[in-house]
């Protein structure tokens, strides 16, 4: 068995003289988060819909789990939440999970706890014998997202998740993303929302105009962590004592303070740059850390040409 | 056949859940209603006039097969808005809400689900085309006690006619948004229509051209000719030399137009089937 979950080559897609898709060609890794991402009408649901056999690709090749386009079998495997969708609401959350659970073939035992299990974690328990009409947007995205998951699949596909879900919905997407991952789920993620994804990825994809400009791994690419600090004063001497811990040593006005930003190796130097600071005496009210911002990458990647979609 | 049934099963769900069902029995109810009340009032008439008047038994029976000829009638519109109604959002309406998404990348094939949604409208008509029909038969017999000739084949053309348009209305769903579907199969209904009353008149009358314009219509659309065959084999045997109504029949179709339905039917799932395979979604 190969180890890629997706391989592509060369996919295109034009509706008449529309290219929705130019030329899609990339790697999923087995077990891992990947973010495709890229603005509104970059081509991302046509890319996804061709991979799940629902848009022919005008040419190009690909292989999902190993097996070319159009596989019915091999699609057991896989899950899939649609963008947009309206989903049977005259079912209540369980009727509508065990349909498509029996679609999938999964035996009726193994069915029943599976519902459960998985009402339970995107939060619908108590909702479960409610009928999806009475759903708000958050539920409805959030009981499609458990059916996507209803087969346990080896691959799952997921058209912009967090779209319609409150800043709770999204925690809870994310975290049910970091366990898919831990129980050794590829997850293939279409997002042009990007502060979810930093947390979540792997690796991604940034897609533009119908093409891949860029495939990266996130822990490769941000190759470090930016500190952020805000000081109660700093001068010429103090940034270049700063400097002694990372690179790109910045400082900008921010109210009272003064902000302070630098990249470092890794963590580790986060109490070094604490206790230097106060022995020079410093005033500290705030010391952060986190990646470098994928939203900055991604305007970077995108270029100064791209406009809203 | 797992994958049809589950489908199938998940169609009568919709169907109940869309409150289709429902509607179709409380017309359906009432319309029996209506028609037994009538009927019997009819044949009171009718009975009392006997005892006063000369009116022989004969013609009162004749004007009974009339009115329950017309009950049959009825039906057979019924039937056909059933048939073309039902299931005309059902491919259509799927896609564009994008539900559809979810099913075809389900492990089954396409032509599963088109072929359980078939299924399911399918009987879904059977039964109601049972009911209606039969209800209209089981009052005529109650209320007179009269027996028209060849139900079962009558009912079993018009579930043939209802097949046709079924199939039409699904194959329309795969290409076509709900409203283009719906003017199109019943634009071609009217076109058989219209086409059948024609051919009778143009047989009556022993004018050719408008023979053959019904018989070509039949070709293009085989429903009205399915339903002069039930009616010609559910009227009462004096009847067909009244008058032409839309039930005395003077021009029978032949076997070779039922072969035709039937062909007609695989064909146009076929054609279905294939329209539903090989299109984006
Ligand atoms: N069925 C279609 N017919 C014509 N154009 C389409 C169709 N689907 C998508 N497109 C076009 O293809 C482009 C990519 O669309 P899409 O894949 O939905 O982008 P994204 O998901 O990244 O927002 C858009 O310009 C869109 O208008
Ligand atoms: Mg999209």
């Amino acid at each position: 068995m190969t180890e890629l979950a997706i391989e592509t080559s060369g996919l295109r897609k034009e509706y008449g003289t529309k290219i929705a898709v130019q030329d899609l060609t990339l790697t999923v890794h087995r077990s891992e988060v990947f973010g495709f991402l890229g603005p509104n009408g970059a081509g991302k649901t046509t890319s996804m819909k061709m991979l799940l056999g629902l848009v022919r690709p005008t040419a190009g090749q690909a292989r999902v789990l190993g097996e070319p386009l159009g596989n019915v079998p091999a699609r057991a495997g896989v899950g899939f939440l649609p963008e947009h969708f309206r989903f049977q609401d005259w079912l209540t959350g369980r009727e509508f999970l065990r349909f498509h659970g029996r679609l999938f073939g999964v035996p009726a035992k193994t069915l029943t706890r599976r519902i459960e299990d998985l009402l339970g974690q995107v939060d619908l328990l108590d909702a479960g014998d409610r009928k999806l009409r009475e759903y708000s947007k958050g539920m409805l995205q959030r009981i499609g997202l458990a059916q996507a998951l209803i087969n346990t699949p080896r691959l799952v596909f997921l058209d912009e998740p967090t779209s319609g879900l409150d800043p709770l919905g999204r925690l809870l997407v994310r975290d049910l993303i970091v366990r898919l991952r831990t129980e050794g789920t590829t997850v293939f993620l279409n997002s042009h929302l990007l502060s979810e994804v930093e947390v979540t990825c792997d690796r991604v994809a940034f897609v533009k105009r119908g093409s891949v400009v860029r495939q990266m791994s996130l822990a490769e690419q941000t190759g470090g962590m930016e500190v952020i600090l805000r000081l109660g004063a700093s001068d010429a001497r103090l940034l270049q004592g700063l400097a002694r811990f990372g690179r790109d040593v910045h400082s900008t006005p921010d109210g009272t303070a003064v902000g302070v930003s630098l990249q470092v190796e890794g963590e580790e130097k986060l109490p070094e740059i604490a206790r230097w600071l106060v022995g020079q005496g410093t005033d500290i009210y705030s010391l952060s850390m986190g990646k470098k911002s994928l939203e900055a990458l991604f305007l970077e990647v995108m270029g100064e040409d791209e406009r809203p979609g | 056949m797992n994958g049809i049934l589950t489908i199938a099963h998940l169609t009568f769900h919709e169907a109940k859940g869309r409150r289709v069902v429902l509607a179709a029995l409380i017309l359906g109810a009432a319309f029996l209603l209506i028609f037994a009340i009538g009927f019997h009032q009819i044949y009171q008439d009718g009975v009392a006039n006997n005892h006063l008047s000369i009116m022989p038994r004969v013609e009162q029976r004749v004007g009974l097969g009339f009115v329950a000829m017309a009950g049959l009638y009825a039906v057979n519109f019924l039937v056909v808005m059933m048939a073309v109604l039902t299931p005309i959002d059902t491919l259509s309406g799927d896609i564009r809400s994008g539900t559809i998404q979810t099913l075809v990348t389900k492990p089954i094939h396409r032509e599963t689900i088109l072929l359980g949604k078939w299924l399911a409208f399918w009987i879904i008509l059977a039964v109601y085309l049972v009911m209606m029909a039969g209800g209209v038969l089981l009052i005529v017999y109650a209320v007179s006690g009269i027996q028209l000739p060849d139900a079962p084949t009558g009912i079993a053309f018009m579930l043939l006619e209802g097949t046709v348009l079924l199939t039409l209305s699904i194959l329309g769903g795969t290409r076509l948004s709900t409203l283009a579907n719906g003017v199109t199969v019943l634009g071609l209904y009217a076109l058989a229509f219209i086409g059948g009353w024609m051919e009778q008149i143009g047989s009556l009358l022993g004018n050719g051209t408008a023979q053959n314009f019904g018989i070509i219509t039949s070709l293009l659309v085989p429903t009205e000719a399915m339903w002069q065959l039930a009616a010609y084999h559910m009227q009462p045997p004096l009847m067909r030399d009244v008058a032409i109504t839309p039930f005395s029949i003077t021009s029978v179709p032949s076997t070779g137009m039922v072969v035709w339905a039937v062909l007609y039917v695989v064909v146009m799932l076929l054609i279905a089937l294939r329209q539903f395979r090989t299109r984006d979604l």
